[in-house]
């Protein structure tokens, strides 16, 4: 399995979401995460999309025939800067509230709502890293995790 | 001073007089309402199809007879769904569409409103793209816009969907100009580095093979191609949409291959050692296995839509660029070369004589759809328009008919539509009222949009129609007799139920019949010598005949069932 990170410049207009949506699931194409968000530039927003080796070229090309698709980034591996967001709601008791803590914390995750029986975290950091993160609270009990998808940027060479 | 200012409708009509449309196919309701009111003054000629996949399909006729854009216009919900199967054809085919829909209201969209369907939503993987308006002052703009994404690039449909208030809405006249699209830049001129590998290839080559299909005609490359394959000795292949990009007839010409292509086009593929793929895209029906298709051969492919090179199969030389651009390079850039191709067209000459296309008219027996047609070839005009139905007809048509110009042979290829045939026939009619128009249909597909028989009588659009009355699906019944043990699951039709001739005077036309041999000339004559009314003729052939050649889906073209007998080997 070897993943590729599209960089993709859209028009900010009604259903440009919907359109690179319904051009993936016509083809078929495997997305293993997308996310969108405004840039500096009005009128535009930035899609990162995170496909497998085999699609990217396909992924590329379909994509950029849509007419509100402005530009497509593949980014080079090397040199890309990589986040991720992910918020987790996980349970805690008497004697597992300070071991939790202390791990969220070592891990860089911020604990931004804490009550009786739950915590709530927030962690930024590569995909990895945030699997890690969940692997270290899963036998505390998640009772609920989110994550925001994959955005990328690439760094100067 | 401020110009005067115009509803959304007198825009929509104002707006296509600007790019020349003058004629347009459509049915009108409620919310398209406000612009039928307009359109009722102006030069631009409206055909009331009697319904709107029929309107889409005589756009498409239309635009493929001229090369030009065709445009449609159908009211919201039950309208802009019926239009949908054309739409998805002229994307399938690379057609220029234009396609006006009513909305409801702004307020009302999203609500459920009587007859609100979500038309951009449907429509868009079904077209190249698509609009929705918002305000009356953009209407001029993305018209124009719709124009130019629709008939460059590799052409398409597009869709513009106008709510009813905004149809109702003032705004003023400003004149239209092409603005940057950013996310929009066909690249047209192909990269001299690509065409001097191509050529390279191609001087090394010792069979070289031409495959070409409809991107030749959209380019209007026929004559470049001509000259490409005359001047260097290079056979070609048309694909069922190339038909007609190269003359038929010529010694260079080996017609169509593919799953019910001839012997000789599809093993020639197979045989190359260099397939110059110039606006084709691999299709599986013409591939079979892409696995085993022209396993010895390079491939150079040429398309003005990157996303078909590599799609299928890899391209050791991949050319972006209008197809006409291409070929001139490549002509250009070969020069005076000589290519010894000599052997490979003796070897594709005995392969010709040795494996002609065949067929066996009785003179008591069953007429046989071939010898019609070549009859009928013989008969009528050397550059009347053939437009065909889906199913065993347009196989036999495109196998045996010569077709010598371009946008001469319209069918429905990528999506196999029935019912596109009459409806596609009125609009190259409407288009070229002079030229003969023949729609060449099976019984089936003409079932499916024959109600447009009587926008032909009353527009005065006076084709020609033959139906091929075999009383079957046709095809289905083929794939039924060779997979399914020949068991009949809902193919037949019969041939007497409907009587197309009482339909066909019912109707406004004249219905005329042929059952044997005997009647074919006489009764084609009479035919040919109406023109003041569309004709039909109910052409009653063999209900049990089979297209081969034939290679089963996914199988590999080196294994080709010529016949009936030949079917043992599968
Ligand atoms: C709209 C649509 N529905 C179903 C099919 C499947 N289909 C392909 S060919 C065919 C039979 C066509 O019958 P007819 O028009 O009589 O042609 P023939 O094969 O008999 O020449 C059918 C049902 C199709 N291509 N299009
Ligand atoms: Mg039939």
């Amino acid at each position: 399995m070897s993943e590729r990170i599209l960089s993709v410049l859209v028009e900010d207009k009604p259903g440009v979401l919907a359109r690179i949506s319904s051009t993936i699931s016509r083809r078929g194409f495997n997305i293993n995460s997308l996310s969108v968000g405004p840039t500096n530039i009005e009128g535009r927003s930035k899609m990162t999309i995170v496909t497998e080796l085999e699609s990217v070229e396909q992924v590329k090309k379909q994509l950029n025939k849509l007419i509100n698709v402005i530009k497509i980034v593949e980014l080079d591996p090397a040199n890309t800067i990589e986040s991720e967001v992910l918020l987790m709601k996980v349970s805690i008791n008497k004697d597992s509230q300070t071991s939790v803590i202390e791990k969220a914390n070592l891990s860089g995750a911020k604990s931004v709502d804490v009550g009786q029986d739950y915590a709530v975290f927030e962690l930024t950091g590569t995909s990895k890293e945030l699997k890690k993160f969940e692997n270290l609270l899963k036998p505390y009990g998640i009772i609920e995790m989110i994550r925001g998808g994959r955005i990328a940027i690439q760094s100067n060479l | 001073m401020k110009n005067e200012l115009l509803t959304g409708a007198e825009l929509v009509v104002r707006g296509l007089e600007h790019l020349e449309v003058s004629t347009i196919f459509g049915v009108p309701g409620g919310a398209i309402l406000p612009a039928y009111d307009p359109l009722y003054d102006s030069p631009i000629r409206h055909i009331l199809a009697r319904h709107e996949q029929g309107s889409g399909h005589m756009a498409e006729g239309y635009a493929q007879a001229t090369g030009e854009l065709g445009v449609v216009i159908a009211t919201s919900g039950p309208g802009a769904t019926n239009l949908i199967t054309s739409l998805n054809n002229a994307l399938m085919d690379s057609t220029p569409l234009l396609a006006i829909t009513g909305q409801v209201a702004t307020e009302a969209i999203g609500n459920d409103a009587f007859q609100e369907a979500f038309t951009v939503g449907l429509t868009m993987a079904a077209t190249k793209h698509n609009y929705l308006i918002t305000k009356a002052s953009e209407i001029p703009q993305v018209l124009l816009e719709a124009k130019h994404i629709a008939t460059t690039g590799r052409p398409g449909p597009v869709l513009v969907d106008i709510p009813k208030d905004i149809l109702n809405e003032k705004a003023e006249w400003i004149e239209p100009k092409l603005l940057d699209l950013p996310g929009y830049k066909p690249t047209l001129e192909a990269n001299p580095k690509m065409i001097q590998q191509a050529v390279d290839l191609i001087k090394e080559s010792k069979k070289p093979l031409l495959y070409v299909g409809g991107g030749i005609i959209h380019s209007k490359a026929n004559i470049e191609l001509f000259d490409l394959a005359k001047k260097f000795n290079i056979p070609v292949v048309t694909t069922l949409m190339g038909r007609g990009a190269f003359p038929d007839g010529d010694d260079l010409c080996l017609g169509m291959p593919g799953m019910h292509g001839n012997y000789t086009a599809t093993t020639s593929i197979q045989n190359s050692d260099l397939l110059i793929a110039i606006g084709v895209r691999f299709d599986d029906r013409v591939t079979a296995n892409p696995n085993f298709f022209a396993q010895n051969a390079k491939v150079i492919h040429a398309d003005i839509d990157p996303a078909e090179i590599g799609k299928v199969r890899d391209a050791e030389v991949p050319i972006v660029g209008d197809a006409k651009s291409v070929i001139k390079g490549i002509i250009e850039k070969l020069g005076d070369a000589e290519l010894e191709t000599s052997d490979w067209i003796q070897e594709i000459n005995t392969m010709k004589e040795e494996y002609p296309l065949n067929y066996k008219q009785e003179d008591k027996g069953p007429l046989k759809v071939p010898y019609v047609l070549e009859e009928l070839q013989k008969m009528s005009d050397e550059d009347s328009i053939v437009v065909s139905g889906v199913g065993q007809h347009q196989m036999w048509i495109s196998q045996h008919w010569k077709f010598t110009k371009p946008n001469t042979w319209l069918n429905s290829g990528g999506l196999g539509t029935m019912g596109y045939s009459l409806p596609a026939a009125i609009g190259a009619k409407a288009a070229f009222p002079d030229k003969q128009v023949l729609a060449l249909d099976g019984d089936g597909c003409f079932q499916m949009t024959c109600q447009e028989l009587i926008t032909a009588s009353t527009e005065n659009i006076p084709l020609k129609i033959v139906v091929f009355n075999n009383g079957n699906h046709g095809m289905v019944r083929q794939w039924q007799k060779i997979f399914y043990n020949n068991r009949f699951s809902a193919s037949e039709l019969t041939h007497h139920t409907p009587d197309y001739v009482k339909l066909a005077e019912a109707m406004g036309a004249v219905g005329l019949r042929m059952e044997q041999k005997s009647d074919v000339k006489d009764v084609f004559q009479k035919m040919l010598e109406i023109n003041d009314k569309p004709v039909l003729v109910d052409c009653v052939v063999d209900p049990d005949d089979m297209v081969f050649p034939m290679v089963p889906a996914g199988g590999s073209n080196d294994v080709i069932i010529l016949s009936e007998e030949d079917l043992k080997k599968l």
